[in-house]
């Protein structure tokens, strides 16, 4: 049952097979009985079960809709009201939400079951969930090894069976990386397709909310609750909602896929690369036109992105300062004091690393040496997609350049952990939507895949990701 | 040496939106503290700001009349600062892109001559709270009522020349302002403040000396008492050989001085950037031209017509236009009476007193335009004098009722009834033979003293011109 797809558990509750109240007393069960993922930071029970005694109420009048009573996670960066909503710091970690964010508002008008509350890299700063207040977040595929971050809670959760299905964020990766190192399928919708109100904020001009799923299908469901303008967050933006689920099935003859050369390059495991070919193979197969492309900056995307994201965060978290809500340092002497302590005590490393490095390149007489020369080499990179998709229809590639490391093993070192997120940073750099999906196993952990779409192109991702589910079955192994 | 007195103005204005400029809330003063913030101006985490159009239409309204380019496409940024009074730990404003370029206002001065002083830039932002440093035991409370009122803060060219034109610029913006309606321009209640940049430098050179920034004066008598304590130091900081050093500086009123700000409050590096949170704002020619429909007539213009329509002279008009509430006063008063002149007269004389002794704004003016029209008229009837009608206008402002009213209860009637002035001018003469006498003597000067005897008899009431004609019948005997 804890590995079934939302669809089957839709259709399951639909034909009556369960109620939602048993469905979600099983994820429950499961959540309790568990002793080492760490993949939620706060459990709503009462609240789970409340919610799924009302979605079965509805489904007796008739009034069920295709998410009613599924049982979903959050991840702990949307606002829920009433709710610890901790963003994964100390300094959130008394802070109840006063409201619920947009996205988690359209799944409770949808009917969703919240089972809790999931495990993040502390603000989502982080690819791999062990910068978390609450403690690191273990890989169900191997619990020596990271689940990926910053949404690691929430696919952690998936991929174990604690939920079934997940919302995540991505503002560099956080939700394609970790979807490949959990065997998950992990979407970024394009910037201003899902609300940001109610969203914590990181990087605000790259976060974009998305789901984790099994499927593609799955994905275009949770999809079609998440997407829409909002008058709440004027970057989000008002253009039609499809039905993503409408053009699964559309056969792909005719397709035309570029492969950037800069993705398969030296850095590449070799194992991932092998598993890519194949599923590139597959697509062929289908009728799919495969070219060699060049995104000649896609290197430039690391600089660029640890300049922009940092220096939004920077002034993005100037607002913890104890001062409304939050964290506030013992017996301050004045001011300063209470600034400085409360900061210092309320962030981790990785926090007050970004907010220092964000503050410098914004700081008087760097900020062009800087700031304006990332937002440079972000056009450029924008424009070396636009260039690519005049020939082709959408971009393919890995997502990961190697499969999940241990706990603990990059953690003393930033860079490298920066470095694996080659080939998803440009992605929120350029607003496009991307998709990761599972694709093959190197040493018995996960690799994943990553389609990248035109703007609002996610329909297509979709469909691409169907297609090659319907053909493949990694998405369907789970971890031992 | 002679000293060139260099002063540049940056006035934040507060706009008169319902709401604020990035969140819903309430933009009204004196509220219960914290009663008007939201999730937005308590800077809850999450939340995201919405730009408020109706900032923008007043915004840009300014821009007009005051001739300047409009931004077609203005950009919000992010000014950095820790404060409590800032919730987000950012202001939002307008750095390189405000919504309003270069432009200009005609001021006049006291010798009726007019400058032309040019407005360097205008651009949106948001205001801050406020930190309460009382009652609360050894810490400061916040109120965020105010955080997040659109404000517009107008910046002038370093061209004003002393203290009086810095007045005078500052209250043709407040005119302004107010009469395109973006702003209640109340001073006391801070919609109005003014920051001056003050510098001297020897007469005839043109390199700028160090300025200082006086902050936060918000009375028009202040800037002026500010700005020439403040140049008057620096000029004798600098001829007694020192250095003026560019700082903050506060104006105490009760010591008339300016003094330093700590240097830490101002040695902020702001780190500006583009807010990410917000677009950038693109408006079109049709939405420029949209508001310009909607402008109302602008105080230069007032001026202008009331010479060329009311025959006023250049100084009656300026006064009278100088508010629109007062210029829409003086035009009511005149179309009841029909004689600008004595409307002019009347609106400068009795009534501006009348304002200035109870503090009241002409808008709430205990003498309405209609109650001034129609004692106007009764003295162009002569059913008052000149003289009785300033008892009647006081009537009226007692609440004593409309000019009529006043002049029946008061009984103020002018007597014009030749019988009865006859009889008056009659008993004065049969009570002082000794003065007919002198007069018929050829003492002209005694005519006076009858005229007073004759004016008192009537207790003001009767009609001087004839009085006077009747009078000289009579002592001719």
């Amino acid at each position: 049952m804890e590995h079934k797809t939302l669809k089957q558990l839709s259709d399951g509750l639909a034909a009556g097979e369960f109620s939602s109240v048993e469905l979600t007393r099983h994820f429950l069960d499961r959540i309790a009985a568990d002793t080492d993922t760490n993949a939620y930071i706060t459990v709503t029970e009462e609240s789970a079960l409340a919610s799924a005694a009302a979605a079965d109420e509805a489904r007796a009048k008739g009034e069920a809709g295709a998410l009613s009573g599924v049982p979903i996670a959050h991840k702990d960066i949307f606002c829920t009201e009433g709710v610890r909503t901790s963003c994964g710091s100390k300094m959130l970690d008394n802070f109840i939400a006063p409201y619920e964010s947009t996205v988690t508002e359209r799944f409770k008008t949808a009917g969703t079951v919240t089972l809790g509350k999931a495990n993040l890299d502390e603000f989502a700063m982080g690819s791999s969930t062990e910068s978390s207040f609450y403690g690191p977040t273990r890989n169900p595929w191997n619990r020596d090894t990271v689940p990926g971050g910053s949404s690691g809670g929430s696919a952690a959760a998936v991929a174990a069976g604690l939920a079934a299905a997940a919302t995540g964020t991505d503002t560099g990766g956080s939700i394609r990386q970790p979807a490949a190192f959990c065997n998950l399928t992990g979407l970024k919708p394009t910037y201003g397709r899902v609300s940001r109100w109610g969203m914590i904020a990181f990087g605000s001009s790259l976060d974009c909310g998305g789901p984790l799923t099994r499927t593609a299908e799955d994905a275009a469901m949770m999809l079609n609750v998440m997407a829409g303008f909002d008058a709440k967050d004027t970057t989000s933006m008002d253009v039609p909602v499809e039905d993503y689920c409408a053009n699964l099935d559309k056969p792909l003859n005719g397709l035309r896929v570029g492969l950037p050369k800069e993705y398969f390059g030296d850095g590449l495991n070799d194992g991932i690369r092998a598993a890519v070919m194949a599923a590139v193979k597959e697509l062929e197969s289908q009728g799919a036109v495969v070219q060699e492309i060049s995104l000649p900056r896609t290197e430039l995307s690391i600089p660029a992105y640890y300049i922009i994201a940092p220096a939004e965060a920077s002034t993005n978290l100037s607002r913890y300062d104890g001062v409304r809500y939050g964290h506030r340092c013992d017996d301050p002497v004045d001011l300063e004091d209470m600034y400085k302590r409360t900061r210092s005590e309320g962030f981790g490393d990785e926090v007050q690393r970004r907010i220092l490095v964000g503050t410098y390149a914004l700081s008087a007489g760097y900020y062009d040496a800087y700031y304006r020369k990332a937002q440079q080499l972000r056009r450029l990179i924008k424009d070396d997609y636009q260039r690519a998709f005049e020939d082709v229809d959408v971009i393919l590639g890995p997502t990961t350049p190697s499969p999940a490391w241990n706990l603990g093993e990059k953690s003393g070192d930033p860079v490298s952990m920066y470095l694996e997120d080659i080939y998803t940073l440009s992605v929120n750099l350029a607003g496009l939507p991307g998709l990761a999906l599972p694709c093959g196993q190197v040493d018995g952990l996960p690799v994943g895949l990553q389609l990248i779409g035109n703007y609002f192109d996610e329909s297509r991702l979709l469909n691409i990701g169907h297609r090659f589910q319907q053909a493949t079955d990694w998405h369907t192994k789970t971890p031992a | 040496m002679e000293w060139e007195i260099v002063i540049g103005l940056e006035i934040h204005v507060q706009l008169s939106t319902q709401s604020k400029i990035f969140s819903g809330s309430a933009t009204r003063f004196g509220a219960e503290p914290n009663s008007q913030a939201s999730l937005v101006d308590l800077a809850m985490p999450g939340t995201l700001p919405v730009f408020n159009e109706g900032a923008l239409r007043k915004a840009v309204a300014f821009g007009l009349a005051i001739d300047a380019d409009i931004g077609k496409r203005s950009v919000f940024d992010r000014k950095n600062y820790f404060y409590p009074d800032s919730p987000k730990g950012y202001q939002i404003t307008q750095m390189d892109h405000p919504i309003v370029g270069k432009g200009e206002v005609d001021i006049v001065l006291d010798d009726g001559s007019h400058r032309t002083i040019g407005v360097t830039r205008a651009h949106l932002e948001e205001d801050a709270g406020k930190s309460l440093h009382e009652d609360f035991e050894g810490m400061s409370g916040i109120d965020l009522n105010r955080a997040g009122t659109p404000l517009l803060e107008i910046v002038s060219e370093p061209e004003l020349r002393n203290a009086k034109e810095a007045v005078a610029y500052l209250r043709k913006i407040h005119s302004i302002v107010t009469y395109i309606g973006i702003s209640d321009g109340n001073m006391a209640e801070g919609s109005m403040r003014c920051d001056a940049n003050v510098s001297v430098r020897p007469k005839g050179t043109t390199e700028l000396g160090t300025r200082t920034e006086i902050k936060n004066v918000n009375s028009f008598r202040f800037v002026e008492k500010a700005i020439n304590v403040e140049v008057q130091r620096h000029i004798d900081v600098i001829e007694d050989g020192g250095n003026i050093v560019q700082e903050t500086r506060l104006y105490d009123a009760d010591k008339n001085e300016t003094r330093s700000m700590r240097s830490k409050e101002f040695a902020n590096d702001y780190r500006y950037f583009p807010e990410p949170d917000l677009l950038p704002v693109e408006i079109d020619d049709a939405y420029v031209q949209a508001v310009a429909d909607q402008l109302p007539e602008l105080p230069d213009a007032k001026i202008a017509r009331f010479q060329n329509d009311y025959g006023l002279s250049d100084y009656d008009a300026t006064v009278l236009a100088a508010s629109r509430a007062m210029a829409d006063y003086f035009e009511a008063v005149v179309k009841i009476c029909g004689d600008a002149k004595l409307a002019a007269n009347w609106c400068q004389g009795e009534l501006a007193a009348l304002l200035n002794r109870d503090e009241v704004d002409v808008a709430d003016s205990p003498v309405s335009a209609e109650h001034l029209g129609q004692l106007i008229q009764r003295i162009q009837d002569n059913t008052v004098s000149n003289k009785l009608a300033k008892q009647v206008f006081e009537g009226i402002a007692a609440g004593e009722g409309s000019a009529d009213e006043v002049i029946e209860k008061r009984g103020l009637k002018q007597v014009t009834d030749t019988g009865a002035i006859e009889a008056m001018i009659d008993e004065v003469i049969a009570a002082n033979p000794e003065q007919v006498e002198q007069y018929r003597s050829g003492k002209d000067k005694v005519f006076g003293f009858f005229v007073g005897q004759v004016m008192k008899a009537s207790k003001g009431q009767a009609n001087p011109g004839q009085v006077n004609q009747l009078l000289k019948d009579k002592l001719a005997g």
